[in-house]
């Protein structure tokens, strides 16, 4: 079953999940976690704006689960960059489980030490 | 080599990159390599469609040459609206605290720090922007 649905996926790939994300809010009081499955790129990145601002004037914590997340752009970052910048004073972020593609921008843009990552 | 006319806009990056995609992994790009040729398409791409036409519609043209020997893949990025040299900007300062940090830039230097060869140059009335990987 698991098999068929990755193979499935896999040929459904190219145009049909190009430019696709997934966003997963969960709420424990003033907790938020962002579960982001698919690429964060141009298209895609206000969906994920639109989340946090939903999420910052209450939260005192932000935690982005980025493990399924397969990509991120510029776009992307400076979303990441806003959600940190809007945390400022007032609680904190917490970046998560990277990919390996997401670890390597995150490191050649000095994103890697902008939040705590675990 | 291969081509793409297409209108610059942004809602097309899923087929620019999905263009870009099929002749890399023709090629046997390996899969990070891919992610971050996709980064340098997003970024080159975007800006056309944000930056060269104004309110104005235009195309972009997208031209992808796969070289062997050393495997490596070159595309370049054309379009004729406003002369603009993308290069020029000064690099982020990446070594700033999160509330130091501007939010632009980040991604033409992302394309200069994970390409091979990255050129502009304007002629004949168009911004021609090549960048070079090579897969091995």
């Amino acid at each position: 079953m698991a098999l068929f649905g990755k193979k499935e996926k896999k040929s459904a790939s190219n145009m049909s999940s190009k430019s696709n994300l997934d966003i997963e809010v969960n709420k424990n009081g003033a907790e938020y976690t962002f579960l982001l499955n698919g690429r964060l790129d141009t298209i895609t990145s206000p969906d994920l704006e639109a989340k946090i601002n939903e999420a910052t004037p209450d939260a005192e914590k932000l935690i982005f689960d980025l493990s399924n997340l397969e990509y991120i752009s510029s776009a992307g970052l400076r979303v990441l960059l806003g959600a940190t910048q809007a945390m400022e004073d007032k609680g904190e972020m917490v970046v998560r489980n990277l990919t390996p593609s997401v670890k390597e921008v995150f490191e050649l843009t000095g994103f890697s030490r902008l939040f705590a990552i675990e | 080599m291969r081509e793409l006319i297409i209108e610059a806009d942004r809602m097309n990056l899923p087929e620019v990159q999905t263009f870009i995609d099929e002749q890399l992994e023709e090629a046997g790009c390996p899969m990070l390599t891919q992610t971050t040729i996709d980064i340098a398409v997003e970024e080159l791409f975007v800006n056309i469609a944000s930056y060269a036409y104004g309110e104005e519609n235009g195309n972009a043209v997208v031209q992808v040459t796969v070289h062997q020997e050393p495997l490596a893949v070159e595309i370049t990025f054309i379009d004729n609206g406003k002369q603009y040299d993308p290069l020029a900007k000064s690099d982020p300062d990446i070594t700033l605290s999160a509330k130091e940090r501007k939010k632009g830039g980040l991604g033409i230097f992302m394309v200069k720090n994970t390409m091979d060869n990255v050129s502009y140059e304007y002629k004949d009335g168009k911004n021609i922007l090549t960048i070079k990987k090579n897969l091995n």
